[in-house]
């Protein structure tokens, strides 16, 4: 398994970086108590598109767990991948061993999941401690935030192997924005007008806010499933296309 | 006129860089108008009628002008600078020619209020179009705006100037910037925050930014208000300024 | 095939229309030094990443370790030591770390790593730096630590690409002295480099490349001998122009034209800044010129070099 090489690089990099590690953890709770105590204060409780009504901490918690899992997966796949892929080529130094194109790409999807998995369960623990999980189900919104940021580490990954300078990274800005914006993070899928509703649901990061918004709130059914095929499908695509890029790209 | 020299450079480089910036620039009103003001905001005004008396949209967008010279300003004055004294060393080849260290951070932080400039006056612009908001309140906003951002981006040219590596940033990003953002009566007034977290925000220059926007397109406010939250805005851009000069010449040219 | 490290038959690599090796046939023995020697753009890189299966062959036959590279490129990777023409360190590890990371990527265990990695520490004689990052580090340490690193899974052969370019003299011969104690101890190298005095020093056979193709193979004694006069007469000539309209050094170049353009064995190169005069005799050669009328402003008379040899191959200079 030279895959977990590639992990074990990783965590001996960030044993220096323990303070921006344990950062990373600061600011999806900073984004609860915000929205929670200050429009939650103007928003009251709101009516979720399954039908319940939910304080407003309630309902924007599971949104921040999607989004914040998506943030690391994206700033973890992107930025420090692009970094080690064209400035300090250490992947270049690494495929001089066995460790092959294959193996790269899982250990960096691998390692952004266990970060993101770490960052999720802190954030779960702070959600549950202010009281906005409703359910027993709120568990399984761990394993969902690994899914999610399955999703977006992959295919983040993948859009990188394309980037030829950080000016390009505006693009993914302005891809991430608007899906944390209007992802149904803030106000539900209700809200929208017809025509946009479709749009909204074919976003990853819908799947990802509905999926543990279903969870943590206890509206459960077999349609969350669905969310995690999609997310699931969108990570293998993801990590088969990084893979063959990252061959292409420096196996020439 | 040196600092013109220096100028020119991020002329040149802004006219092969602009459009990835320009898009964002006229994404990023929308989007917020969007999610915020007309999302957001209607759950807002259905449960408490907006707030004090104004739509959530209306609340929101002034402020949102500030918060987002904020946020270029920071993307101006932290990586870039980084990038400048450390990664491609433009600073030291400036100063290998006759400009001094003053005349690069003048002619610098010139270019930071130009693109703080255009990224106003487009926000300003799209919410004119849309017809969200009107009146020349909302034209004030822009030198407004350029300063709250002036007032952010010349300490932190200070700061990043004292800084070996870009570490630190991430964790200015998240533990600075992230809160000042969301506790700075942006999104929702400060009163309903605890006291403690009030004072936080009394100190910073965003809620000064966001208040002197909130005035000038929905009134209200007294002169001498005004102008204690200009002095603010401008005692931060003062000293700045002097710290700047400092860590700048102790950096390029020990 | 056990005789045999490094096998190449008609060996090809395209990069679209641009040729960079063009059917190129070599062999490596074990426990030699073999260099290929070539200005930039020579096609020495791209040979040596297809050998460290890093780079697939376009077309023509390629065996390392009697394995093809494009189905046992991991096998044959984890017998390779590489030390890349950039050293490519991990900036975000310590000196130590780079090299026991390194160790674990080729499959060492734990404790072999760190104990592989303390040893090449005193080896590029880094261990009082063995905590710092790599950024502060100087040119020559780099590339100390990045031949340490490529030793770490002791490889059964080495391959370095340019690995003194952009180095001080003295940096440059500590390095040389590493190279040749592992040569000593039966460790076999590959070396790429336009120095041809880094090819002399270290390698026992050579191959002389120019636009993707070898111009000519042996030791630097056969090459020399074989493709040039045993010694070498450089001449600088006054290039200030005279009264009569042309400068002292195209004088200087029709006199000596004169002067050896009949004698057999002599030859006269003119390059930009001097001229070359190859001979058998420099000193007699010299005397000749200045019976002649030839003034040179300086003159030097030396053995021929590897350099020498490029020339006459191909009449360009190893650097320009």
């Amino acid at each position: 398994m030279l895959a977990a090489r590639v992990i074990e690089r990783n965590v001996l990099a960030y044993r220096r970086l323990w303070v921006a590690f344990l950062t990373g953890f600061a600011e999806p709770v900073f984004y609860l108590f915000s929205l929670g105590l200050g429009v939650g204060a103007l928003v009251h409780s709101v009516t979720t598109d399954a039908g319940t009504t939910v304080e407003y901490a309630t309902f924007v918690a599971p949104a921040l767990l999607a989004s914040s899992a998506m943030n690391g997966a994206i700033f973890d796949s992107t930025y420090n991948v692009f970094f080690k892929l064209r400035y300090a080529r250490t992947y270049e130094a690494m495929l001089a061993t066995p460790i092959g194109p294959r193996d790269l790409a899982l250990g960096e999807i691998a390692w952004s999941l266990i970060r993101g998995a770490m960052y999720s369960a802190a954030f779960l623990a702070v959600a549950v401690a202010i009281g906005a999980v409703d359910s027993w189900w709120g568990l399984l919104a761990l394993p969902a935030a690994v899914f999610i940021a399955l999703a977006f580490s992959a295919v983040g990954m993948f859009a990188t192997t394309f980037m030829r300078s950080f000016l390009d990274f505006d693009f993914i800005t302005l891809a991430i924005q608007p899906m944390f914006l209007f992802s149904a993070t803030f106000f539900p899928l209700g809200t929208y007008p017809d025509a946009l509703r479709l749009l909204v649901q074919a976003t990853p990061l819908y799947h990802g806010v509905a999926l543990e918004r279903g969870l943590m709130l206890g509206e459960v059914g077999w349609g969350l499933l669905g969310h995690v095929a999609y997310l699931a499908i969108l990570g293998m695509i993801g990590a088969v296309g990084v893979s063959r890029r990252l061959a292409r790209l420096l196996l020439s | 006129m040196a600092a013109l020299a220096v100028l020119d450079y991020f002329w040149v480089v802004y006219r092969r860089t602009w459009r990835g910036s320009v898009m964002g620039r006229f994404a990023s009103p929308l989007m917020f108008l969007g999610s915020l003001g007309l999302g957001l905001g209607s759950l807002v005004d259905s449960a408490s009628g907006g707030v004090n008396g104004v739509s959530y949209l209306h609340f929101v967008v002034p402020a949102l002008i500030a918060t987002q010279a904020m946020w270029v300003a920071l993307g101006e004055s932290t990586y870039q600078v980084m990038a400048y004294i450390k990664w491609n060393r433009m600073y030291r080849a400036m100063l290998a020619t006759p400009l001094g260290v003053g005349q690069v951070l003048f002619g610098h932080l010139t270019a930071v209020a130009a693109h703080l400039s255009v990224a106003s006056v487009i926000f300003v612009g799209v919410c004119a179009a849309l017809g969200t908001l009107s009146g020349w309140g909302l034209v004030v906003c822009i030198p407004l705006a350029v300063l709250t951002g002036m007032a952010f981006a010349i300490p932190l040219f200070a700061v990043t100037a004292t800084l070996d590596s870009d570490e630190p940033m991430s964790i200015i990003f998240r533990l600075v910037v992230t809160p000042l953002m969301l506790f700075s009566g942006t999104f929702f007034p400060i009163d309903s925050l605890p006291v403690a977290l009030q004072g936080l925000a009394w100190i910073t220059p965003l809620w000064h930014g966001v208040e002197l926007c909130r005035a000038a397109v929905l009134g209200g406010a007294g002169p001498g208000l005004v102008a204690a939250h200009l002095a603010v805005l401008l005692a931060y851009v003062a000293v700045g300024a002097w710290a700047a000069r400092r860590t700048f010449t102790r950096r390029l040219v020990p | 095939m056990s005789d045999v490290l490094v096998r190449a038959r008609g060996l090809t690599k395209r990069f679209g229309d641009f040729i960079a090796v063009d059917g190129i046939d070599v062999e490596v023995r074990p426990g030699e030094a073999f260099g290929f020697l070539g200005p930039n753009g020579a096609g020495k890189s791209s040979t040596m990443k297809m050998i460290g299966c890093v780079s697939p062959v376009t077309s023509g036959e390629l065996q390392v370790f009697g394995m093809d590279p494009a189905t046992h490129g991991p096998a044959i990777r984890a017998r390779l030591g590489v030390c890349p023409q950039e050293d490519m360190l991990d900036g975000e590890l310590t000196v130590e770390e780079n090299l026991w990371i390194y160790g674990r990527y080729f499959g060492l265990s734990r404790r072999e790593a760190r104990a592989r990695a303390q040893g090449l520490l005193e080896f590029a004689q880094l261990t009082d730096r063995r905590s710092d990052r790599v950024e502060p580090l100087s040119g020559g340490m780099k590339r100390r630590l990045t031949i340490a690193r490529a030793l770490i899974s002791e490889p059964d052969l080495l391959l370095l690409d340019e690995p003194t370019t952009g180095l001080d003299p003295q940096a440059r011969h500590v390095l040389w002295d590493k190279l040749f104690r592992l040569k000593q101890q039966g460790v076999t190298l590959i070396v790429t480099t336009h120095y041809m005095d880094e090819a002399e020093q270290l390698c026992d056979r050579l191959v002389v490349m120019d636009g993707g193709r070898i111009a000519a193979q042996g030791s630097p004694r056969e090459l020399i001998e074989r493709h040039c006069s045993r010694e070498v007469l450089e001449l600088r000539l006054d290039p200030v122009v005279s009264a009569t309209g042309t400068t002292g050094a195209a004088r200087g170049v029709e006199l000596l034209g004169e002067a050896f353009g009949e004698r057999l064995g002599e030859r006269v190169e003119v390059l930009p800044d001097r001229v070359l005069v190859y001979t058998d005799d420099g000193e007699a050669a010299l005397e000749a010129a200045h019976a002649r009328g030839v003034r040179p402003i300086s003159s030097l008379v030396r053995r021929a070099s590897l350099e020498d040899v490029f020339l006459t191959l191909t009449g360009r200079t190893l650097v320009d």
